[in-house]
């Protein structure tokens, strides 16, 4: 009972790490995508995604199942709404330029962790899960009297950890079918392709852009809320989920969604792994090395396609 | 009087002004002020790089640091004295913006943004990793012995202050010049139209290299002065933070201008202390000032004196 079954709680561990992630980075690679400029708030709108989750079911004070039900219908709509406010009044005045973009965003980081600080102080505060049956893992032994099965072997994991994985599926499947058979959907890849054309063909270019920036926010607060009663809300929490996104998307080749998830999947699992095997900080820096040296040397991402 | 004596005299009127505040200012404001003074000079190599050359860096804190654990890492492990200790802080810095300029330079716009800022990070993270020697978040507190150059106590407020005026004020005469100097003028031909400047005959590549290594020693030189004469360096000068700090004080400042970055990082200095009165969510102002400078005063203050009354103003 050593190597294998904490390899087997490392990788259940790094998958969820990585559907979370996957949401967060999938908003993130959507926004570059489509408007070509990189969102430096994006943890900010995560973070906010869980502030939002602990101040809806702390307030209602209901039942944990439908206090989380709302959490999940109403703190990425209202940050969703935040993102597009800040996209009307600040990105769309700079033409969205791509450097100015990036200081502006990180003008509003700073503006939406104080104003939390300020507001929601400084503890971490945590979210009761829906449901969180604890359930023991089960493994099998190839030992000295033939093949076992060993159940229960100490080590478990609970529901709602493995709901967080197939919500998190199921949430990207509909996002997948939004963009691809949809009009919207439509509309989005036409603003992508060309804006110019977008705009020549009545398409309302700036509602659009608007509107995936929220999407994008809504996403991240989305991961957020399913996190948030594994991991506690704290004003701070959006520094990793940003820098981790920001490895996946620029790995997985700037605005390829389906890139964007394979990465979130190989990250979340490594970084899972390393850190129950080795140090957090040291994955860490080869992590940011491995980006720096990425965009340096392969920079439309491993698993991007060639420049147009 | 033409352009180049009147730009020495500017320089020189605030340099003298300098000198005269120290006397003028109460004890408090002229230790701000030393501090400003060595802080502006980080600010002045950020503007070499992002005002005259038009590379925007995210990972600047990476130079500050490197001069910062350069120097205090040595005076507190090496035993040495503070001349090879500066002297191994200044190498260190030249090292490390000769690698990064000469690998960060590879990518353009934003991928040279993300770069350096993923090298920040990996520094920063790696200075926590090697806690055991650079005491991580809690960093190391010099000791005041060690803080001695030719006999002169550094820890004094008047010997402390008229040592960051002094470094300052060679730094911002040596700006000046070199901004007047042929270098300086390809480096602004670079930021206007990288194209031309390239079909013109220049090396873009090498003067980029060169304009990263100039700006990264300053700012080495800026960490090593900070950790000497106010006897601390820690993870925390490594961080993001001081990243973006340099990019404020020179877009509040005024972007390629020589004054610019001492006129944003005395605001900002002050900014923020008045405002860390009333409230611990500080920052707030930074990001406030951050994102209305980018809406409707992309030039900074020094910018807009240049265009309303002194177009001379270098």
């Amino acid at each position: 009972m050593d190597f294998g079954p904490h390899l087997f709680l490392a990788l259940l561990e790094g998958s969820i790490t990585a559907a979370v992630l996957a949401l967060t980075a999938v908003g993130l690679s959507l926004v570059f995508g489509i408007m070509r400029v990189v969102n430096v708030a994006h943890g900010e709108f995560f973070m906010l995604g869980a502030v939002f989750a602990w101040w809806i079911t702390s307030m209602l004070g209901a039942h944990p199942v439908l206090g989380f039900v709302l959490a999940l219908l109403f703190a990425p709509l209202l940050v969703g709404l935040i993102a597009a406010t800040t996209d009307y009044l600040i990105l769309r005045r700079i033409n969205y330029n791509p450097e100015r973009t990036i200081v502006a965003t990180i003008g509003v980081l700073y503006i939406i962790q104080q104003l939390t600080l300020m507001t929601f102080g400084p503890e971490a505060r945590p979210v009761t899960a829906p449901f969180n049956k604890r359930i023991a893992l089960p493994w099998f032994e190839n030992g000295a009297d033939g093949f076992t099965l060993i159940w229960p072997w100490g080590l478990g994991t609970t529901t709602y950890k493995l709901a967080v994985i197939v919500a998190a599926v199921v949430i990207l499947l509909m996002l997948w079918l939004v963009l691809t058979r949809t009009k919207w959907g439509l509309i989005m890849r036409a603003t992508q392709l060309n804006s110019d054309m977008a705009t020549a063909h009545g398409i309302p270019v700036d509602k659009v852009y608007a509107m995936v920036f929220g999407l994008g926010a809504a996403l991240a607060a989305l991961g957020a809320v399913l996190v948030v009663p594994i991991q506690q809300a704290h004003y701070l929490m959006g520094a990793d989920p940003l820098l981790l996104s920001f490895i996946v998307v620029i790995i997985g080749g700037l605005g390829s969604l389906l890139g964007t998830v394979v990465a979130a999947v190989f990250i979340g699992l490594s970084d899972g792994i390393i850190s129950v095997f080795f140090s957090p900080t040291l994955a860490k820096i080869l992590a940011t090395l491995l980006v720096a040296f990425v965009l340096i040397f392969k920079p439309n991402g491993l698993f991007g396609k060639s420049a147009e | 009087m033409n352009q180049a004596s009147k730009s020495f005299a500017l320089h020189g009127l605030v340099a003298a002004l300098l000198v005269l505040l120290y006397w003028v200012l109460p004890e408090y404001h002229s230790g701000n002020l030393a501090r400003i003074l060595v802080l502006a000079i980080y600010a002045m190599g950020y503007n070499l790089l992002f005002g005259y050359t038009g590379l925007l860096s995210l990972g600047h804190a990476l130079f500050f640091a490197a001069g910062m654990y350069g120097l205090s890492l040595s005076l507190h492990w090496l035993d040495v004295s503070v001349v090879p200790a500066m002297l191994i802080a200044i190498a260190a810095s030249i090292a490390i913006s000769v690698c990064i300029g000469y690998l960060a330079l590879r990518t353009t716009g934003v991928a040279f943004m993300i770069v350096t800022l993923m090298f920040a990070q990996a520094g920063y993270l790696t200075a926590l990793y090697l806690g055991e020697y650079t005491r991580g978040d809690e960093g190391i507190v010099l000791k005041q012995a060690d803080r001695v150059l030719f006999n002169i106590d550094l820890t004094q407020p008047d010997t402390r202050y008229f040592f960051a005026l002094l470094i300052f004020t060679l730094c911002f005469f040596a700006i000046a010049y070199l901004v007047n100097s042929g270098f300086g003028r390809a480096l602004v031909a670079i930021r206007e139209n990288e194209e031309r400047a390239r079909m013109l005959g220049y090396n873009v590549q090498r003067l980029k290299l060169l304009a990263i290594i100039t700006s990264g020693t300053l700012s080495g030189l800026s960490g090593a002065c900070y950790a000497l004469l106010f006897g601390y360096a820690g993870a925390t000068f490594a961080s993001v933070q001081y990243s973006i700090f340099p990019l404020l004080w020179v877009l509040l400042g005024g972007a390629g201008t020589t004054i610019g970055p001492l006129l944003g990082c005395a605001f900002m200095f002050y900014l923020i202390d008045l405002s860390s009165q009333f409230t611990t969510a500080y920052m707030l102002i930074a990001g406030i000032c951050l994102v209305l400078l980018t809406l409707f005063a992309p030039h900074g203050l020094a910018g807009v004196i240049r265009k309303r009354f002194l177009p001379w103003l270098p």
